[in-house]
């Protein structure tokens, strides 16, 4: 019974899902360079990974379905289609977060440079980070190297505010200068999302590798009991 | 009501072939239970150990107690006494070719000395309307042999007679791997509509049928019991890793 061709499939959806993972860490990464750079080129060749992403999408979404139908998986089979279908969906947006941050750049160029008190490019890189190692532990199949994604989303999270309340406090003392201020506040809004993409993509690798649903764990704790209050 | 079964120490042997080997294991009442594992793992002796069957085979032994409901099988009770509490399904439908399907339904109440003739016509009604096969024989059950049945109908015509001796626990050994899958469906619903009333123990090569019918479940390999848990768990994250290669098709 050993079901060589369904292993065999297993091993061609992960490929598959590691392609797309490939473009969409490039994509956010080349995004972050199109903001450095201020390189429209740059942001031409992220609208077009967007449109490779989408598609790809697509695809292992059917493929994930076809073998949810055709060979009805078990036990970590059927945890780690589980979360390839919900890690496809995250990868996706982190590709729509990244022509986010280039139609952000496409904005700014056409407007003068400004000294703003936030620090897109540590932001970024931590964002980038994190997306890295959540795709690494994907391929190892590292739960413990997923864990370690969990404990970077709070400073992310963190310096978000921190943009959110400097870039704001500019855009109220120096109104000419909010047209960049709100380009980059978006700019900080999209590299904390796709934080929690990388922090969503971790949690299901923990899913599929240990079978154990981390997500929410903190608010998990103080949340009302949905069925009480119906 | 079905009773829960208590299994301490199961020792079985075909000759000196030693097919069981120290199960121990709780079977809680009114659930049903499906026990998978390969072919040849121990399983069916498994439950022909909980009606006494096995030892029906000359070179065949048990040791261990099966206690149900507060019964000890092997100390207090005889084989046929046994077998009246503990109803068995097999594989193959196997109703009397013969005998009309009434006869069918009735013959173990007979066996057992029932005569009263209004009686069994309400403890045949009875059992045929709880194997959900009343609706389609009711107007010819002395008219029809069991043999004149179709598959499935066959196969809950057995339940049925399993049912007339009102026992207290069902065991079934792969009951719908002969049959399609619409009459395998029927089966599956009778099982979840049974378990209320009855301790229903479904040995099964399918997984996904045990998946969908029973709350708990058991993986044997080599005549040992590898596993048992909640049927949730053992298909959504298995403690053992033995029984994660099995159900997921790595070995078997």
């Amino acid at each position: 019974m050993t079901r060589i061709r369904f292993q065999q499939s297993l091993d061609e959806l992960k490929e598959q899902l590691l392609v797309m993972a490939g473009l969409a860490e490039q994509s956010i990464q080349r995004a972050i360079e199109a903001y450095r750079v201020r390189d429209l080129s740059i942001c031409d060749l992220v609208n077009r990974s967007e449109m490779a992403i989408n598609r790809m999408e697509r695809e292992i979404d059917q493929a994930a379905l076809d073998l949810l139908a055709m060979e009805q998986p078990m036990a970590i089979d059927l945890r780690f289609i589980l979360s390839v279908i919900k890690i496809n969906a995250d990868l996706e947006r982190v590709g729509d977060s990244a022509k986010a941050i280039s139609d952000r750049v496409r904005s700014m160029e056409q407007m003068a440079q400004a000294e703003l008190p936030v620090d897109i490019p540590r932001m970024a890189a931590l964002a980038a980070e994190m997306v890295r190692k959540s795709l690494q532990s994907f391929i190892e199949a590292d739960a413990e190297l997923a864990l370690t994604v969990l404990t970077m989303d709070d400073a992310v999270d963190t310096m978000n505010r921190a943009a959110y309340k400097s870039l704001t406090a500019v855009m109220e003392e120096q109104s000419h200068l909010a047209p960049q201020a709100l380009n980059a506040l978006m700019i900080a809004r999209a590299l904390e999302r796709v934080a929690d993409h990388a922090t969503n993509i971790a949690e299901d690798v923990i899913f599929w590798v240990q079978g154990e649903d981390v997500r929410h764990h903190k608010s998990l704790k103080t949340a009302p009991d949905p069925h009480a209050m119906e | 009501m079905g009773v829960g079964i208590e299994v301490t120490n199961l020792n079985a042997w075909y000759g000196t072939n030693h097919t069981l080997q120290d199960i121990n294991l709780h079977i809680p009442a009114n659930h049903a239970t499906a026990l998978i594992g390969p072919s040849g793992c121990g399983k069916s002796t498994f439950v022909r150990c909980i009606n006494r069957m096995h030892e029906t085979n000359p070179i065949a032994r048990v040791t261990g107690s099966v206690r149900i409901g507060g019964l000890d099988i092997y100390a207090d009770a005889k084989p046929v006494e046994i077998r009246r509490r503990v109803g068995m399904v097999f594989q193959r439908p196997n109703p009397f070719p013969t005998m009309s399907i009434y006869d069918n339904v009735a013959a173990g109440l007979k066996l057992n000395g029932y005569s009263n003739r209004h009686a069994l016509d309400e403890i045949v009604e009875r059992s045929l309307k709880d194997s959900a096969l009343w609706d389609e024989v009711k107007d010819d059950l002395k008219k029809k042999s069991g043999a004149s049945l179709s598959g499935g109908q066959q196969q809950r015509l057995c339940i049925a007679r399993a049912l007339a001796v009102d026992p207290e626990v069902l065991l079934m050994d792969e009951p719908a791997s002969a049959l399609d899958p619409v009459s395998t469906s029927k089966i599956e619903d009778l099982i979840f509509q049974l378990k209320s009333q009855y301790t229903i123990v479904i040995v099964t090569h399918n997984m996904q049928q045990a998946a969908r019918v029973a709350e708990k479940t058991g993986f044997f390999l080599n005549g040992r019991m590898v596993e048992f848990d909640s049927t949730h768990k053992i298909f959504t994250n298995p403690s053992d890793k033995r029984t994660e290669d099995y159900i997921t098709g790595r070995f078997g």
